[in-house]
């Protein structure tokens, strides 16, 4: 069934976004980086693909795609899985290191309402920075350990900041710099490239599958995929990053997952991000 | 349980003895082939292995994935078997785009158990 509607015009459109994207790094004319309208095409492929959807709901993953799920979501709300998680995310950041200074102060507006502007590129660093890796370069600049960036603290606050950043839309910016762009496009690459023993890319089951059952689970779409991050999911029993998700879906293929915050995957959310601009936050999300 | 890819191991193993057992009096080639029919159909559905149903619905399997069309009348579409063995080894060859994995290309299945696994495919 999948087939007969991949079949037309969406496979044309995969067709084209498999050789604009999947293309090798070679600098090329054709190939000039050209973000903005990556993000058109982008978004326009899933608009396309699933006309039903209201452009604001792609934020809500899986439950995006299925009427049933999406009544089983709505009802969960009402008593939602990360509730402990946005009360211990508020007291971590409140909560004075060793030196008397908080997480709060090491961002603007005291960290709230800010998630939309993460991941962003640092010309001082010359590196994407994620608000994960954001968090952890506070805590050791201040003389603290770092968090575990897969759950726990590290969810807890970057729930927190999602939270009070809820329908503020990402506004993740490229700035007139070759070391960002090259980054953007490291992102990219990264995930249309096939990869692990089952050949997937995160594009094979994001891109081209979204909506379909893989098994049991439905698949997210690409787009506004990491605008929930991050999530409380049953099958984890607690709360994930997007590191989390990521090493994860690593794994899922039997691939070997990077370190989490390694520079492809900051590359890979900093391009992720970017096409789903325009979405609002609607972090943290709960998952069956 | 719901993890997609993780290994989880066949209850299929103690049936595809049962049918051993079972047609044991019978001519030998008979029971080559459905040992064969039992290991294709266990091979299928395991999740270290073909993992198949996380894509297809197929007769005698649950919980199946939808990426993929469902398995049915396979025989009557694909009377060459050389198709099967195809499809299976490398359906990116006839589909650069597919989302379904070589079995063959990238070692998930053997020569042997790929035929196994189209063996199975004929039955349905
Ligand atoms: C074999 C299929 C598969 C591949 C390949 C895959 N994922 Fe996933 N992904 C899943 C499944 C299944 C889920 C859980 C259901 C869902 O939310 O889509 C998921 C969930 C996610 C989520 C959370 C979405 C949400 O709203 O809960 C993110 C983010 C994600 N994947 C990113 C990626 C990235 C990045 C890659 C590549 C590095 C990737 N995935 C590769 C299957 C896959
Ligand atoms: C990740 C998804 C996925 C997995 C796993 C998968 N397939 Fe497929 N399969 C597909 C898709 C999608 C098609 C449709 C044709 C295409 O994409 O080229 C297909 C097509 C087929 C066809 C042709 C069906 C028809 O009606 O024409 C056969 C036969 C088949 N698969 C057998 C298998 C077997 C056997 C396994 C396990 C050993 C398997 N598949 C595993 C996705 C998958």
């Amino acid at each position: 069934m999948t087939m007969r509607r991949l079949s037309g015009v969406a496979l044309a459109g995969l067709a084209i976004a498999v050789t604009l994207f999947a293309a090798p790094p070679a600098a090329t004319a054709a190939d000039t980086p050209n973000p903005p309208a990556d993000l058109k095409a982008f978004q326009k492929y899933f608009k396309d693909k699933f006309p039903k959807v209201k452009f604001e709901d792609f934020v809500n993953g899986p439950y995006s795609m299925d009427e049933g799920l999406y009544k089983q979501w709505k009802e969960k709300e009402e008593f939602p899985p990360y509730e402990f998680a946005l009360d211990l995310g508020k007291e971590l950041m409140a909560k004075p290191f060793k030196n008397g200074k908080t997480l709060a102060d090491c961002f603007p507006n005291k960290g709230i309402g800010i998630r939309q502007d993460y991941p962003h590129f640092d010309a001082k660093q010359g590196k994407v920075i994620t608000l994960e890796l954001a968090v952890n370069q506070c805590r050791e600049a201040n003389g603290e350990e770092p968090y575990s960036y897969t759950k726990d603290e590290m969810a807890a606050v970057t729930a927190y900041m999602a939270f009070t950043s809820r329908g503020k839309v990402f506004d993740v910016k490229i700035p007139d710099d070759p070391r960002a762009l090259a980054a953007y496009e490291n992102g990219k690459r990264y995930f249309y490239t096939r990869r692990g023993q089952l050949n997937f890319s995160c594009a094979t089951c994001h891109v081209q599958s979204p909506g379909e059952r893989i098994r049991a689970e439905v698949l997210a779409p690409a787009l506004g995929i990491l605008n929930a991050m991050p999530i409380y999911r049953s099958e984890w029993s607690g709360m994930g990053t997007t590191s989390r998700r990521f090493t994860s879906c690593n794994s899922q293929v039997r691939g070997v997952p990077l370190k989490p915050q390694d520079e492809e995957y900051r590359d890979l959310e900093y391009y992720l991000s970017y096409v789903s601009n325009g979405l609002p936050i609607s972090g943290p999300g709960a998952r069956p | 349980m719901r993890m997609v890819f993780l290994t989880g191991q066949s209850r299929l193993r103690t049936m595809a003895c049962l049918v051993l057992l079972g047609v044991a009096s019978v001519p030998a080639l008979a029971q080559a082939q459905s040992a064969n029919v039992a290991e294709g159909q266990k091979l299928a559905f395991d999740r270290s292995k073909g993992n198949c149903l996380t894509c297809h619905d197929i007769k005698g399997g649950n919980l199946a994935g939808t990426i993929g069309p469902a398995l049915v009348d396979i025989k009557s579409k694909y009377p060459d078997r050389k198709e099967l063995v195809a499809i299976v080894s490398d359906e990116t060859k006839r589909n650069p785009t597919t989302v379904m994995p070589p079995f063959g290309r990238n070692h998930i299945l053997t020569e042997q158990e790929i035929n196994a696994v189209v063996d199975f495919l004929q039955t349905l």
